[in-house]
């Protein structure tokens, strides 16, 4: 299960990142490198044990069905790249 | 004043030897002076530390103040600050000024603490020396040709270098106790749950826990009471009853059994760290604490569990960032996919991006199971691990860090000795446990060593105990770099 | 070759909660743009998801609706992709361990019983709009709707054509509106469609490659782009090509679907538990409780009314269409117990037809059900014969039909005596008094001699234009059976 150049190129794609050829050659060194440490893991047989998401043994506590928030659209759009009447534009989305 | 505890200051503010306007002026002075040098702080704002102070006094005068009213404190960089510039030590938040308190900020504020500042930290909190910040390397104030740890190094920094009397830290791996070993200072990790995340930057959400920083355990205590809590819009904020983390400051160890896992005394620790942690140990015997030997057998496995756990929750957690409500949006661009993938690619730093794309791997179709689901397994075998451990011992102690500060750029090209660098503090995040570092020596170059101490679950007051009679019998943790 | 069609459905039903799914922010349609997007909804960076109780509530009322297991604990799962409406990047929804797991849905297609398995029921949050208005040749984003809650509904491909699909639908409409869940609004998007579409030959066990059809708003379109899609899928087949896998568009304009380009890409949704939110347990105490205050569900309530009222099994149906027709019927029926059928017939006809006409529902009739009782009782005692009792509803319509609101909140207050003072001053009243009625009788005797012979003589038919002349010097008052049963007796 070695890492190809492509397997880069896809997981940046996946990712949202752009990357060039040659950045793309070192990722895949370094990459390469976690990931022969990273298969140390594959040693251990751990047919018989339950995966743990969390560290606390605890539920999900419930909210109640309350509304709590306030429209403060001016302040968060203050920080924003682009707005226009009170909407965030992106380039163009084709559906 | 420099070296006041948190407590004696409180105790100049309350008496009105000074006020928090005069105390504020005079840490500011010190960070603006020796930032240049040290890199500590990303943000100061004299005018908006100031007005806390002054607030600070107006409730000091009215009779109103708490344990930390007027003091100044540090926080990192990766707490949204409302009106302050928020950045996470990346470019991708470096015109980011937050609309919102995080629940930590919102709890200084309420305590009357002063912010003096924000302190620079690795992008995201991905690094364990420093270097991956957008805003530049830290530099260790007991000599600056060595990193000061991370990822909150410039918390580190501050509080060792006496720029301020204390800090916040999160720590998902390592990035509190380690940056305090390796800066000479104390520093904890609660259990997982205990501080709310609450605006909070999620580098690796299962794992990243806020904490304190600060010259003592004693401190620490002072810090924890500010910063741990119920919040209910964390759903993984415990809810329990609160504590008073001073309370056992004073008991007596006589009696204590510390467990040594023989697998943390091995030929990976150096020489000089090993000399240290052997001697403070032994002073704990003095103090009538026993040592029994204990196992962890996983050990080794933390490091790669690690390493696939957190970059696959902060693949998904960095999705946000993607230049359309906030942060950084590259100028320019084809079409919206290329607006998303050049912002991203020119928003995030090299190690930021390196940990996205072994996360977004290991999440990836037909390698979830052989990586994710098989980390998550070996996770349990880890906490498994402490909770044999904590039948024998009532406190686990070794290393921090395997070697003290290492040189700037030393592993910077070397992804995989870097990771490693944090085998013993990453195991005790996977766990969930509370984790701390205190100073305890000196080793190659002159550089501090810590000592790790591992409690088991909610155990915080004991191992502030712990330490803090540690810090009665020894001068560790006063000395401050020259 | 003969081809079979093979449906399975994905809806999303909008919960009606008052907040969203993991923030408190409102979820009122029809706010400013991004007025109801709070910084949960924003994805600030640090904001953390709470779950809504009301949601999960809801959701555990419909399993328990559908005859479904409800799962404790459901765990919550990132579904990562980027595009705009969606802030965080990734999408908080269930993939393994969803709240409600298998159930049923039964309803009729042309008198056949027909049953849909459900595979699952899960609870997610939406993503927000994308305005595609020209701003400068960009697209706007309003993130009102992103975090309101959703369950995702998705069935097993049991339907076999586009009406079973659209009946499935319609009958998943009604329940969700039944028990409270959803308002079911489809212009508003708070029940929106999605049609898994397969084509294979008729009697094959293999499933064809399917193409899921997105953007189905409305029963109409749902018909439409089905029959659409497996139109082109033969199509190609028959012209010896292979279907894709593909998400396709409907595009009502055009009656056509197209595939999306925004989903051409091979999806990797990279789905993993969401370490943000803990395992969701399920009390069984909980499930009790919700069960404790379920409405009687339609099935139930139809075969009560056959069983109890001896109604047919169509008004049955009919009846129980919706929630609303439902309430009314045993509303009239609790006012005038000893003839259900005739409420039913009231219901169902005239009341029914009316609002239709007036583009109004059940719920909003402005006759109340006491009133309606009242004119069925008139009938039933003989003040007035059932075609008088169509005219005194018309005039009974024209002065309630002003009023705006629903008959649940007029019932205290509307005045019982209206039917009677209609009655009364139009002089609708039927003659009942046997004495006038012959008085009539013996004048149309001694008027129609020709009648008279012609039913001595046997001709049935006369005897109805006797009736019939009875009944127009009455100018309809007269109860037609006593004036049978009289005209009969006298010429003898």
């Amino acid at each position: 299960m070695s890492l190809s150049l492509d397997d880069v190129k896809r997981v940046a794609n996946l990712a949202r990142i752009e990357i060039g050829e040659e950045e793309a050659t070192t990722a895949l060194a370094q990459l390469s490198g976690i990931f022969s440490l990273i298969r140390q893991m594959q040693a251990v047989d751990t047919a018989a044990i339950a995966p743990m998401s969390h560290a606390q043994d605890v539920m999900q506590r419930l909210r109640a069905d309350i509304v709590t928030e306030t429209d403060q659209r001016d302040l968060f759009q203050s920080i924003a790249p682009q707005v226009e009447a009170g909407l965030y534009l992106v380039p163009k989305v084709i559906e | 004043m420099l070296n006041s505890s948190l407590s004696q200051l409180s105790a100049l503010l309350a008496e009105k030897k000074i006020s928090s306007a005069e105390l504020t002026a005079e840490f500011l002075k010190r960070a603006r002076a020796l930032n240049p040098r040290y890199n500590a702080f990303i943000t100061l704002s004299e005018e908006a530390s100031l007005a806390q102070a002054r607030a600070a006094d107006l409730m000091i005068a009215s009779g109103d103040a708490k344990p930390l009213t007027g003091v100044p404190i540090a926080q990192k960089d990766i707490f949204c600050t409302k009106g302050w510039l928020t950045t996470c030590g990346s470019r991708m938040l470096s015109n980011f000024v937050s609309p919102y308190d995080a629940a930590v900020i919102e709890r200084f504020n309420a305590a009357g603490a002063v912010n003096i500042g924000k302190t620079n930290m690795d992008e995201f909190a991905m690094g364990s020396s420093n270097e991956t910040s957008f805003y530049g390397p830290v530099r260790n104030p007991w000599d600056v040709a060595a990193v000061p740890g991370g990822s909150s190094g410039g918390s580190a920094c501050a509080v060792a270098a006496r720029m301020a009397p204390a800090a916040t830290g999160t720590d998902t791996g390592g990035s509190i106790r380690q940056p305090a070993s390796l800066c000479g200072i104390s520093g904890l990790k609660p259990t997982y749950g205990l501080a709310s995340r609450y605006g909070m930057i999620a580098f690796a959400s299962s794992l990243d826990q806020a904490g304190p920083m600060a010259k003592s355990a004693e401190d620490l205590a002072l810090m924890l009471n500010v910063m741990t809590g119920f919040d209910p819009r964390d759903s993984t904020s415990l809810q329990r009853e609160p504590e008073d983390y001073t309370r056992d400051l004073r008991k007596p160890l006589e009696g204590m059994r510390i467990g040594l896992p023989k697998e943390y005394f091995v030929d990976e620790i150096s020489d000089d760290v090993a000399r240290a942690v052997e001697a403070s140990i032994a002073e704990y015997r003095k103090l009538g604490a026993k040592t029994v030997e204990v196992s962890l057998p996983n050990t080794s496995l933390s490091v790669p569990v690690y390493y696939v756990l957190a970059p696959a929750e902060a693949s998904s957690n960095l999705s946000r960032f993607d230049g359309v409500r906030y942060g950084y949006r590259a100028p320019k661009y084809d079409d919206l996919n290329d607006m998303y993938c050049k912002s991203r690619a020119q928003g995030f730093g090299a190690e930021v991006k390196r940990r996205i794309l072994i996360g977004t791997y290991v999440l990836s179709h037909g390698y979830y199971d052989a990586y994710y689901i098989q980390a998550q397994k070996l996770r349990r075998l880890i906490a498994q691990d402490f909770a044999e451990a904590f039948e024998q011992c009532d406190i686990i102690m070794g290393p921090t860090s395997p070697t003290v500060a290492f040189d700037l750029g030393e592993k910077s090209n070397d992804p995989v000795q870097m990771y490693l660098s944090d085998a013993y503090t990453i195991a005790v995040n996977l766990a969930g446990l509370p984790g701390m570092s205190i100073p305890v020596g000196f080793g190659q170059k002159n550089r501090p060593v810590g000592l790790h101490i591992v409690g088991n679950y909610f155990s915080e007051a004991q191992m502030l105990n712990v330490a803090h009679q540690y810090q009665s019998v020894t001068d560790w943790h006063t000395r401050m770099p020259g | 070759m003969q081809w079979e069609t093979v449906i399975g459905l994905e809806v999303h039903a909008q919960l009606s909660t008052q907040s969203k799914i993991f923030s408190g922010a409102s979820i009122a349609f029809g706010a400013a743009p991004n007025a109801e997007a709070c910084a949960v909804d924003l994805a600030l960076p640090g904001v953390l998801p709470v779950l809504n109780r009301g949601a999960v509530e809801r959701a555990i009322r419909f399993g328990l609706a559908v005859g479904a297991k409800i799962n404790s604990p459901s765990i919550f799962a990132r579904k990562n992709y980027f595009y705009p409406d969606l802030p965080k990047g990734y999408q908080i929804s269930q993939y393994e361990l969803p709240v409600v797991e298998g159930g049923t849905v039964m309803f009729h297609v042309a008198e056949t019983e027909k049953t849909v398995r459900l595979v699952r029921a899960h609870l997610e949050e939406d993503a927000g709009k994308s305005l595609h208005e020209d701003f400068h040749g960009m697209t706007g984003i309003d993130l009102n709707r992103a975090g309101t809650p959703l369950l995702e509904i998705v069935s097993e491909p049991d339907m076999r054509s586009s009406a079973e699909a659209v009946a499935y639908a319609k009958t998943l409409h009604s329940l969700v509106r039944w028990i409270n869940i959803c308002d079911g609004n489809m212009q508003e998007g708070s029940f929106r469609c999605d049609a898994n579409v397969s084509v294979r030959p008729r009697g094959s066990g293999r499933l064809g490659t399917r193409c899921e059809i997105k953007n189905l708003n409305s029963f109409r379109f749902l018909e439409k782009a089905i029959d659409h899609e497996a139109r082109r899928q033969i199509e190609i087949i028959e012209d010896g090509g292979t279907i894709q896998q593909q998400t396709r568009l409907y595009d009502p304009d055009r009656d056509e679907t197209r595939a999306m380009r925004s989903k051409e890409d091979a999806q990797d949704y990279r789905y993993f538990p969401d370490p943000d939110l803990l395992p969701l347990e399920i009390p069984s105490s909980w499930i009790s409780e919700v069960r404790d205050v379920l409405p009687e569900l339609p099935a139930q309530m139809r075969s009560r009314l056959e069983r109890d009222y001896g109604l047919s099994s169509y008004d049955a149906e009919t009846l129980t269409a919706d929630r609303e027709i439902a309430d009314y019927f045993v509303a009239v029926v609790s006012n005038l117990p000893s003839d259900p059928k005739l409420c039913a017939n009231w219901v169902m006809g005239e009341t029914s037809a009316y609002l239709n006409d007036a583009g109004k529902s059940f719920e909003h009739c402005p006759l109340s059900p006491g009133e309606l009782a009242q004119l069925l009782t008139r009938i039933k005692d003989g003040t007035i014969s059932g075609k008088m009792a169509k005219e005194v509803f018309r005039q009974m319509w024209s002065r309630r039909s002003e009023q705006e609101t629903g008959w649940k909140s007029l019932q205290a207050k509307t005045d019982q005596s209206l039917v009677d003072q209609i009655i009364e001053s139009q002089g609708l009243k039927q003659i009942s008094d046997s004495g006038a009625v012959e008085k009539l009788i013996d004048e149309v005797i001694a008027t129609n001699p020709k009648s008279v012979e012609e039913f001595k003589a046997g001709k049935e038919k006369a005897f109805n234009a006797l009736v019939g002349q009875v009944m127009k010097a009455a100018r309809g008052k007269a109860n037609p059976a006593q004036v049978n049963e009289i005209l009969r007796s006298k010429l003898k």
